[in-house]
């Protein structure tokens, strides 16, 4: 006999189905009136924000690559100078005028998701070399049974998603760009693909 | 709040085989929207760990009160009133305060106010359908709302989804996001549903069936049902030579 390890386990997952917008985005899908805005709604950056102004937009694409009009994006990134507007972070304060979450729906009609934010500034893996800037994606519709997790790198930041602890260690090279944003100018295109040639790599956190 | 530490550690690491896997075929929309290739494994940095606060303010007086929140003045949604009431927990068994949880669900007729729902039932006028709270110091949270009905939809062609509530919930770390759905007990749709049988684990499944709980009923107004919910726990212990936990 041993003693028992007394832990619970995780609630399981349920697809987010498709009315999640009435429960995550109600204003969104026309039912007005009961929350002023759209939690995470909105650009996620102010007159005070540091840091450079970046659009991030991309379709989710199924199998037979078709957008997902009825997903639900949320993202969540670290500040201009690397640091996480929350309490888990512990190395500094973060920008007071970036709270570094957000969620969208893609459009009804095409499925295009979009997000105004600023481009993040690295931050320490666990052994303290710096990851190269990203951010942190997180993707459920109907059909999907648990959320997909995967990270967004920009393409404008070669010589540091070299030297990314993660990104350097895929085996498959062929697949490194499914993380690459594509910048142009101020827009940064990042397309999910959930399945197929250019299937995107998902992480399991 | 309680006065303690930051939470610094990685969480422990997802049961993979208790979750649904991508691909169940049973669930027909899920063919092509299941990621084909193996995750790949992320063990927690700062990006998955942390996680943004949400405050009080931003919940309105209503907002856990899905009989009211989108009535007529002086009118109430239709429908068996029900308190559903639990905690937000992790793995460890603590409560998890300040956790946000939404929720959204159909009315009494099985009927959801959405624009792309085509199912017969009325809408009911003094229901909206959704709302939200934040967890307490212990995790706790409570709403009242109508009992959800039961309603076909396209899969098979007689597949019924057995009443539910949607669920989001947002803990500490981006990593313990989740959504999922509540049961009610003894509802015998629950185990011919496509989508609660993407679950393997028949132990997985009956953690999201809510328990009537005639002990803490709003006597002549409306019974209960307890639904606990459990995010993902943090590793413990801190060492000196692994500052991120064991």
């Amino acid at each position: 006999m041993v003693q028992p390890l007394t832990y619970f386990k995780e609630s399981a997952s349920q697809t987010a189905g498709p009315y999640v917008h009435i429960g995550c985005t109600p204003n969104f899908s026309g039912i007005t009136g009961v929350y002023d805005t759209d939690l995470g709604s909105g650009s996620m950056v102010n007159d005070q924000t540091r840091g450079e102004r970046i659009t991030i937009r991309g379709f989710i694409y199924d199998g037979a690559m078709t957008p997902l009009k009825d997903a639900m994006i949320e993202i969540w990134q670290a500040d201009a100078d690397g640091y996480y507007n929350s309490p888990s972070e512990t190395r500094g304060k973060a920008d007071p005028n970036f709270f570094g979450w957000a969620r969208q729906p893609g459009d009804m009609a095409t499925g295009e998701f979009a997000f105004e934010t600023i481009k993040p500034g690295k931050v320490p893996f666990r052994d303290g070399r710096l990851m190269a800037p990203h951010v942190t994606f997180w993707v459920v519709a109907r059909g999907i049974n648990l959320g997909l997790n995967t990270r967004m790198y920009f393409s404008d930041e070669e010589e540091a998603n070299a030297a990314d602890p993660i990104l350097s260690r895929i085996e498959h090279r062929v697949r490194v760009p499914t993380l690459i944003g594509k910048r142009d100018g101020n827009t940064v295109t990042f397309n999910i693909y959930l399945q197929g040639e250019n299937e995107t790599i998902f992480f399991d956190i | 709040m309680k006065n303690t530490p930051p939470e610094t550690t990685p969480f422990f690491a997802r049961d993979r085989e208790w979750h649904p896997p991508a691909f169940t075929p049973g669930y027909k929309t899920s063919v092509l929207r299941s990621p084909q290739r193996a995750l790949i494994s992320l063990e927690g940095t700062k990006s998955e760990i942390t996680g943004p606060v949400f405050g009080h303010n931003i919940i309105g007086e209503f907002d856990n009160d899905l009989i009211v929140n989108y009535a007529k003045p002086g009118e109430m949604a239709l429908g068996e009133r029900i308190l559903v009431y639990g905690r937000v927990i992790d793995e460890r068994g603590r409560g998890v305060p300040g956790a946000l949880v939404e929720f959204w669900q159909a009315n009494a007729g099985g009927r959801y106010r959405h624009k792309k729902e085509t199912y017969l039932a009325p809408l009911d006028p003094n229901f909206g359908g959704f709302g939200r709270t934040i967890t307490d110091e212990d995790g706790g949270y409570a709403f009242k709302t109508i009992k959800p009905g039961p309603y076909p939809w396209p899969n098979g062609v007689n597949d019924w989804r057995p009443a539910h509530i949607h669920f989001s919930v947002f803990g500490h770390g981006f990593a313990q996001r989740l959504i999922t759905q509540m049961y009610f007990e003894g509802d015998p749709m629950i185990w011919i549903c496509p989508i609660v049988k993407t679950i393997p684990d028949e132990n997985a499944i009956k953690g999201l069936i809510a328990a009537l709980d005639m002990q803490n009923t709003i006597p002549h107004d409306m019974r209960a049902y307890k639904f606990d919910i459990v995010l993902r726990g943090r590793r413990s212990t801190f060492f000196e030579n692994r500052k991120e936990g064991n």
